[in-house]
């Protein structure tokens, strides 16, 4: 057992889980605004902004967002623990991975408070 | 033929570096690459590898074949030599070289330490000994054969970044044949020492441990049916 307290769930089969299951809400989600793209050929911004009003894609959107934040924390915490080891960096691998982790954790959090004020905003 | 060899002696070179080393083969055979190794130090006795016994058992010469790990023992010249072609030696990757294409294997037999790689049992012991049906038997194939020689583990990009870390493809095939033993009763203990992020879950099904298995082994198979199994339990 390796002791981790930085990824997501500190248990490696919650943050597969929690992967793959934001994964399958973002092909979802992603699927959904092809198919309003398709659906309205002209799209516009009157049209555009008219499908975020009704309540099921705001919530639909806030959902998604939960999960490209999750999917997006989980996979630079691998990317970071992969390539930012003391293997590739020397003695300090450990503080420069731990910025890298706190600038995304800080990118994410911008992003989620942003998307929410946008979804939910007036 | 140009046999070209990783040579590096820690007490004496700086730096490692390939040597060229010209092998007379013999025209009507189709050599293993541990013969031509063996004429490559007939020429230059100064050269290092691991060998024993010279028909894929034991293991021990486990070495990247112009590119590829394999057992030089039982890896024919043809089948990684085109006519005219260089024969390329070099250690295992990702491991510590000691000297030439001996490498320092510590850190793959600790990972095989830390999956217990033993029968955990704790109903008293039967008279003789404790007995398996042919059906549970069979679900060892193709796990029980794995002689450790690191080809697998030593081809993982996974292993490279966290050798420390992730176990890897030869202990987590070796995990699974523990896990599926009908005979072993520490399953829980197992699955609970293998739920962090890289023991099992850093794999990301390269297959480059199947690819070059010497033993025709499946280890991304069995870590699925590791991850199959922790979800059963965990969920």
């Amino acid at each position: 057992m390796v002791t981790n307290v930085t990824n997501l769930g500190r248990s490696g089969l919650y943050d597969w889980i929690v992967q793959r299951f934001s994964a399958i809400i973002l092909a979802a989600y992603s699927l959904c605004i092809l198919a309003n793209f398709v659906m309205n050929p002209d799209m516009d911004y009157q049209t555009w902004s008219s499908i975020f009003e009704g309540n099921a894609m705001r919530f639909f959107s806030l959902v998604t967002l939960f999960a490209l934040c999750a999917h997006a924390w989980i996979g630079m915490w691998t990317v970071s623990t992969d390539y930012m080891t003391s293997l590739q960096l020397g003695e300090s691998a450990t503080f420069l991975r731990i910025m890298f982790q706190a600038g995304c954790v800080l990118l994410v959090a911008i992003y989620l408070l942003w998307g929410i004020q946008i979804f939910w905003g007036n | 033929m140009l046999v070209s060899i990783y040579r590096y002696n820690p007490d004496a070179d700086e730096k490692p570096f390939m040597q060229d080393i010209q092998v007379q083969l013999p025209e009507d055979k189709d050599l293993m690459v541990l013969d031509v190794l063996a004429l490559a130090k007939q020429q230059d006795p100064s050269v290092v590898y691991r060998r024993s016994c010279r028909e894929g058992v034991c293991g021990s010469d486990g070495m990247n074949i112009n590119g590829n790990n394999g057992l030089a023992c039982i890896t024919p010249m043809s089948s990684v030599v085109k006519p005219g072609g260089k024969l390329v030696l070099r250690p295992l990757p990702g491991l510590p070289v000691i000297r030439d294409l001996v490498v320092d294997m510590s850190i793959f037999y600790k990972q095989y330490e830390k999956i217990k790689p033993y029968l955990i049992n704790d109903t008293a012991p039967p008279a003789i000994e404790r007995l398996q049906s042919p059906e549970d038997r069979e679900k060892l194939d193709g796990l029980y054969e794995c002689i450790l020689c690191a080809c697998c583990s030593t081809n993982c990009p996974s292993f490279w970044w966290n050798p420390d870390k992730f176990i890897g493809p030869a202990g987590l095939l070796q995990a699974y044949r523990f896990l599926a033993d009908t005979r072993d009763t520490g399953n829980v203990e197992r699955l609970a020492g293998l739920d962090d992020p890289f023991s099992v879950f850093r794999c990301r099904g390269v297959m480059n441990c199947v690819a070059v298995c010497p033993k025709g082994l499946n280890p991304t198979r069995a870590i699925g049916h590791i991850r199959s199994m922790l979800i059963q339990q965990g969920t």
